[in-house]
């Protein structure tokens, strides 16, 4: 697939997920973003939140929490400290620990980050 | 006789326990070292596009930041050691310290005062032994980092960086000792200067020959250096922290090594004079029997 994006998800001690895809769907501080082939390079920062990527035949789901996005020459880069697929997530865990996150109100980025991946979890089972 | 020779075959029962226990520890570091080294490589995709990030913004945009600001008047600064938890890894973390109380000596020369900053319990019980305050230590992570322990030390670094004019605890430099790990048999100790940060060094430079895109920064290339740089800096943190380990366990790997052979010589050493003793033992035994068989051979004789 000549003209496809080349997208890397990298978390920060593996990649969590790299290969070719059609779109990538994303959250960024400024709000949703959806990147095609061609797209201008552009620097952003995510917002914790699911990612989609879209190959030929299926779709991959992920959480992230801060991090950024590159795009640049049809090649996206996410990067993001705890990216997971949300095949990975283990919801149970995660909404036990969003519970409780949210019983001692935590902070409000840990908060957020758990929620992005019990929905990433649910998206994906 | 006799006692020596028990003596020496328990000292020789005893060695050979220590050898199977060096051994031991020197094929766990050695597995560990391989693991060690798949953290790194694992971690270096992260390292390079956040290095990319940051040189792109600093070539497209003049934005200054807080992080990368040279203070007029640098009176304090801070020092992080990164030692092992453990011991029995040779000389590690003593020149790893050795190279951190130069760094101070220097910066207390240049009329700076120094806040020490630790991770890993050797370098801690260095300086509580020697009586000198440390600000925070880390400490039960030397041999597998994770990023979350990068994160805390990044971020507490960070925020005394930031607080750089409050008299407690703000700092005018960072200022990083760690351990290199060049090969399985060369680990240097090595001090870089962490905050502000120089972003155009990094670890992976992109290549000279490629033209960095023109980015559009959304928000704004001030927002998005905000929220780089204090990933930027936790990332090299992390960095440190997996050299670090993987020097450790290279190290540890090496002295046991070197014990198992000393052990190894050790009981051979033993076993000659435990088999001398036991020869001298005999060869007396037969004297007296044969020296015993004469006398009455000879008593006999005077008899007849």
């Amino acid at each position: 697939m000549a003209d496809a994006l080349q997208v890397e998800l990298v978390a920060a001690d593996r990649i969590v997920w790299s290969g070719e895809a059609t779109q990538v769907n994303a959250r960024t501080a400024d709000g949703e973003i959806g990147i095609l082939r061609g797209h201008t390079p552009v620097m952003s920062l995510l917002a914790p939140s699911v990612v989609e990527i879209v190959t030929d035949g299926s779709t991959v789901i992920a959480a992230v929490d801060s991090g950024f996005i590159s795009v640049a020459n049809d090649r996206v880069s996410l990067l993001s400290e705890h990216a997971r697929l949300g095949s990975e997530v283990d919801l149970e865990a995660a909404r036990a620990e969003l519970e409780e996150a949210r019983g001692e109100d935590g902070d409000e980025a840990r908060i957020a980050g758990l929620e992005a991946q019990v929905k990433a979890g649910e998206r994906a089972s | 006789m006799a006692v020596s020779l028990r003596e020496y075959r328990a000292r020789i029962k005893s060695t050979e326990s220590m050898k199977k226990i060096t051994r031991a520890m020197e094929l766990i570091a050695a597995s560990r070292i391989i693991k060690a080294q798949h953290r790194a490589n694992a971690a270096a995709p992260y390292a390079r596009e956040l290095t990319r990030a940051v040189s792109a913004i600093a070539t497209y945009s003049n934005v200054d930041h807080a992080l990368t600001t040279e203070p007029t008047d640098p009176s304090r600064a801070a020092v992080l050691v990164v030692t092992s938890d453990r011991g029995l890894a040779g000389a590690y973390s003593s020149n790893v310290l050795r190279e951190a109380e130069q760094l101070v000596e220097k910066l207390k020369g240049e009329g700076k005062t120094v806040d020490l900053y630790v991770s890993g319990r050797k370098g801690e019980a260095f300086y509580k032994f020697r009586g000198r305050p440390v600000v925070q230590a880390w400490t039960g992570h030397s041999d597998q980092p994770t990023y979350d322990v990068a994160k805390a030390i990044g971020e507490q670094l960070i925020e005394a960086f930031l607080n750089g004019e409050d008299e407690e605890l703000g700092v005018h430099e960072v200022h990083l000792v760690f351990t290199q790990f060049k090969s399985m048999l060369v680990q240097e100790p090595h001090t870089v200067r962490l905050l502000p940060l120089e972003v155009v060094e990094g670890e992976s430079k992109p290549e000279s020959g490629e033209v960095l895109p023109l980015y559009e920064f959304e928000p704004s290339a001030e927002a998005v250096l905000d929220g780089l740089l204090p990933q930027y800096v936790e990332s090299r943190v992390f960095y440190a922290l997996l050299q670090a380990a993987a020097s450790e366990l290279a190290a540890r790997q090496k002295a046991m090594k070197s014990a198992t052979d000393n052990a190894e010589e050790l009981i051979k050493k033993f076993t000659r004079i435990a088999n001398q003793a036991r020869q001298a033992g005999i060869t007396q035994e037969i004297s007296e029997i044969v020296g015993g068989v004469n006398a009455l051979a000879d008593a006999q004789a005077a008899d007849d």
